[in-house]
């Protein structure tokens, strides 16, 4: 490995590989959990506590599900994301993948059951 | 050529002196400040939202299953403890969404001095907290 120069060897280690889109899904990301989110604390939040019955009549309504479904599709993307930059800051090697692919593979089934629930209730 | 130090490929690997690194130096070797605190907090709010996500995932499965299956998650969420997780959560969200959109100004361009940062942590600090208490009292 001597042959190699220290340019050579530091090339590719930096950033400037995919940083700028990872930074725009962030932030398109965030835009759309601004009103999301506020929307969703205050109707789930007035929904939560209630008996079984008004909460399935509840989200049988579009535009409580509507809300709740997009939070959970927008919010989790986010998260996984996210939770990506943290875990490249701090871990590297194959412990940094396995923790991406398990980032993603929790943060995609939680979406998925959180959706698959709400249209379930809602049909 | 002398043996060169493996290099990896995440930061703390060239770290060849072995000088502290961010994020650890908050405490040991800085002091803490409103930038260097109101940023860590975004990353530790931002990642402990997960415990309340999941909860309200495992609520909807709940409440698609049936009535006995939602009494039991319901039950959990609506207990002490899992009022506690969603105050705490709800906080936790006030936050990370001000402190995001700080983000987003500063990708604007705008508010990018020190003392602008430290005044709108100040703010949104105190603005989390209010947001909060309106929610537990109105919901
Ligand atoms: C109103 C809603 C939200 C806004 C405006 C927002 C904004 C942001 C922004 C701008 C970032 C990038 C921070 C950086 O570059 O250091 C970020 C990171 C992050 N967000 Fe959010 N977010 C929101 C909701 C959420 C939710 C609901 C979750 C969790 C389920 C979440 C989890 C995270 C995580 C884990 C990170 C990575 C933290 C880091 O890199 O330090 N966010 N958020």
């Amino acid at each position: 490995m001597g042959f190699i120069t220290d340019r050579k060897r530091a090339a590719g280690l930096g950033s400037a590989k995919t940083g700028t889109e990872h930074h725009w899904h962030m932030m398109v990301t965030s835009v759309a959990l601004l009103p999301l989110v506020l929307m969703f604390i205050l109707s789930f939040g007035a929904i939560l506590g209630s008996p079984y019955s008004e909460v399935i009549a509840y989200y049988q309504r579009p535009f409580p599900a509507m809300i709740a479904i997009l939070t959970m599709l927008v919010g989790f993307n986010h998260f996984a994301h996210g939770a990506r930059s943290t875990i490249e800051d701090y871990t590297g090697g194959l412990t940094r993948k396995g923790l991406i692919i398990g980032v993603n593979c929790l943060s995609y089934s939680a979406a998925a059951f959180a959706i698959f629930a709400i249209v379930r209730i809602a049909l | 050529m002398a043996a060169k130090p493996k290099k990896g490929t995440f930061m703390a690997d060239n770290n060849q002196d072995n000088r502290p690194l961010s994020p650890f130096m908050i405490g040991q070797y800085y002091r803490p400040q409103w930038t260097s605190m109101s940023s860590i907090f975004t990353r530790i709010t931002g990642l402990s939202l997960l415990v309340a996500s999941l909860m309200i995932v495992w609520w909807f499965v709940a409440a698609a299953s049936g009535p006995e299956a939602f009494a039991t998650a319901n039950g959990f969420i609506t207990s002490w403890f899992g009022d506690l997780i969603l105050f705490f959560s709800t906080w936790a969200m006030f936050y990370h969404m001000l402190f995001g959109i700080r983000h987003l100004i500063w990708d604007s361009g705008r508010m990018l001095e020190v003392d602008q940062s430290e005044m709108y942590a100040q703010a949104a600090l105190v603005g989390s907290v209010l947001l909060t208490i309106f929610v537990v009292i109105v919901l």
